[in-house]
């Protein structure tokens, strides 16, 4: 096709200005909802643009026209073919009580393959510390490998949570930071198409089962429960959600029992994911809190409450996630971005003719 | 096949082309992300430390928090707001963009973000890295899972054409019809091979500079055929130079030039 140029841009120019005024507008204000005359000249306008670029595609004296007419197609193109809901109000009350545990429900399947992993790990841990006295300088952390029971407990009913004066705020701050990171990493290890997930969460129940029996068999059950109860109802499980979150990563990157492609797969778990990570990062700043203002006192008149106290949270927990946002019958809320809640006015967009 | 360029067919037909980001200049955009973390780093710690006056414990931990938040957040955030750019994106012309060419969503920025715990492994980001380079669409694992790609805009370079086109009477401007058929056959790739060849013509040997502009104007003599009186004693490179002109500057443009 031969043209005139100069003739062309000429008379194009204004169209794609006032195209790239509208993109300009509706980039700038997430809220943005044009009326449907806007949106029909939106459609025009991306049109026309297209046409012209369609012309323009073979001409190779305008690279530079060229170029510019391709970044309006592009920018108009995400806003036309954009299906999902664009969001920009903060809802956070409605997205904790309602999609977290909603979308928590929606994954039951991965929440039990998680729990079940975790069990297995506990189950070896506990046979392994139970049976081989050597396996519990090799599999506990934290210095309990060379911890005797017996001996701790004494020390830390005389102290009574006196080692912490003066540092619970950061020994909060540093358990928060350190289990959200870790629930980061059981997340991103679904990449592996979920082994490296389950090796976290398999390692994390041989760390749970192995420091379990260690205390049973020193006859030190109580203290156990009162130091461990209070905070790990809500820790544990966070921790389990967030392998559930990296074995939902993995289910969509090996696609069983689906028959979409993979990027579709993905795109459809890809808000799921981010709802569930971000009610983990929620649940374990209320464990750090009170892993550092309650769990580390102790002493025997303490004992019966913090078991009390947690038993509560993990009753609490349980019907959080099991009955919370439940009504009638479960819907699908589509995404995380209901974290992030659309307007429903619409808003003005006004449009410059040439 | 793995190309540096992902092209989008939109339903109306139209193709747009995305150049898209290699590894190395990523890894550049992440060293300057990294310094800007530092520098944040080292302004919370002198903010944290007058704290430090009124409660030790309150302050440590308020630093802990807030260089954890600017860890994780610091991408999270500035990709979100900037519409896909950190700041070492910005200086480098990146933008993170939806594989499909649709709008970047909160979770897809959230997603590739946090999967950087798995694409830094083992150190330097060595995992992401790989995937980069063996990834069709040069993605880590992170823009695997958030469906996203990263994108080049790169400042286009103009050449000053003033300089190396102007002053020389053209044969090929007295025929019209001929500019405007040239103008349409030759694609964007040949009229900027033909424009490259004229800017580095020094850089070249004598002898490959011969041989190419012998090629060059071989291909563009194939394309269009000028009557012989117009092209007759021109020289290859001369030739070359007239395609170049007639493809860079339109007529409109041009100061007539004085006739030999």
């Amino acid at each position: 096709m031969v043209i005139d140029l100069e003739k062309f841009v000429l008379a194009e120019r204004p169209y794609w200005v006032e195209l790239e005024a509208m993109l300009v507008k509706l980039e700038a204000d997430a809220g943005l909802r044009p009326d449907l005359k806007q949106l029909q000249r939106l459609h025009y306008l991306y049109e026309r643009t297209s046409a012209d670029l369609g012309k323009l595609v073979t001409f190779a004296s305008e690279p530079e026209t060229r170029r510019y007419l391709e970044n309006l197609v592009a920018r108009a193109y995400g806003e036309i073919h954009e299906t999902r809901e664009k969001p920009h109000r903060l809802a956070p009350l409605d997205w904790f009580f309602q999609t977290f545990p909603q979308t928590f429900r929606r994954h039951a399947g991965a929440w039990w393959l998680s729990v079940a992993i975790t069990m297995v790990g506990v189950f070896f841990g506990l046979g392994a510390v139970a049976f081989d006295s050597e396996a519990k300088s090799i599999l506990l952390p934290f210095g309990h490998g060379e911890m005797d029971p017996a001996k701790r407990v004494a020390r830390e009913e005389r102290e009574g949570g006196k080692h912490l004066e003066g540092n619970k705020a950061k020994f909060s701050t540093h358990l928060m930071t350190h289990n959200t990171k870790v629930s980061i990493t059981a997340m991103a290890l679904g990449m592996t198409w979920g082994l490296g997930t389950i090796v976290l969460l398999f390692y994390n129940g041989i760390i749970l089962g192995g420091v379990a029996v260690d205390y049973v068999l020193a006859g030190q059950t109580k203290f156990l429960l009162a130091w461990l109860l209070p905070h790990g109802s809500v820790e544990i499980p966070a921790i389990l959600i967030a392998g559930q979150v990296g074995l939902v990563l993995g289910n969509a990157l090996i696609g069983r029992g689906s028959r979409l492609a993979l990027r579709a797969r993905m795109r459809a778990a890809g808000p799921d994911l981010v709802t569930l990570i971000f009610g983990v990062a929620v649940l374990l700043v209320w464990a750090g809190f009170v892993e550092a203002f309650l769990s580390q006192y102790h002493g025997p008149q303490l004992y019966a409450g913090k078991i009390a106290f947690g038993t509560v949270e993990l009753v609490l927990l349980t019907v959080f996630l099991t009955r919370s946002g439940k009504r009638g019958s479960e819907f699908r809320v589509s995404s995380s971005e209901s974290l992030l809640r659309a307007p429903t006015q619409n808003a003005e967009l006004k449009t410059q003719n040439p | 096949m793995k190309t540096n360029t992902l092209l989008i067919r939109t339903p109306e037909g139209i193709v747009f082309a995305l150049p898209l980001a290699g590894p190395v200049t990523r890894f550049f955009a992440w060293l300057v992300d990294i310094a800007c973390l530092g520098v944040v780093s080292q302004l919370l710690n002198s903010a944290i430390r007058m704290l430090g006056w009124i409660s030790e414990d309150f302050a440590t931990a308020l630093g802990i928090l807030l260089f954890f938040v600017a860890q994780i957040g610091y991408g999270i955030g500035c990709e979100w707001l900037w519409r896909g750019q950190t700041l070492g994106k910005r200086l480098l012309r990146l933008r993170v963009m939806d594989a499909q060419g649709l709008q970047l969503q909160f979770s897809q920025v959230v997603i590739r973000n946090l999967l950087r715990a798995v694409d830094g492994l083992p150190m330097a980001y060595l995992v992401g890295g790989i995937a980069c380079l063996v990834s069709q669409r040069a993605q880590r694992l992170g823009d695997l899972a958030a469906n996203t790609i990263v994108v080049r805009h790169p400042q286009p370079r103009q050449p000053d054409l003033e300089q190396l086109l102007a002053g020389k009477f053209n044969s090929l401007r007295a025929h019209p019809h001929l500019e405007a058929r040239l103008r349409q056959r030759v694609s964007p790739a040949e009229a900027s091979a033909a424009l490259q060849a004229l800017m580095r013509r020094d850089e070249l040997e004598p002898t490959a500079r011969v041989q190419l502009f012998a090629e060059l104007a071989a291909h563009f003599k194939s394309l269009v055929e000028f009557p012989p009186d117009t092209v007759e004693g021109i020289a290859d490179e001369q030739y070359v130079r007239n395609v170049a002109d007639v493809l860079f500057r339109p007529r409109g443009k041009t100061k007539a030039p004085a006739q030999p």
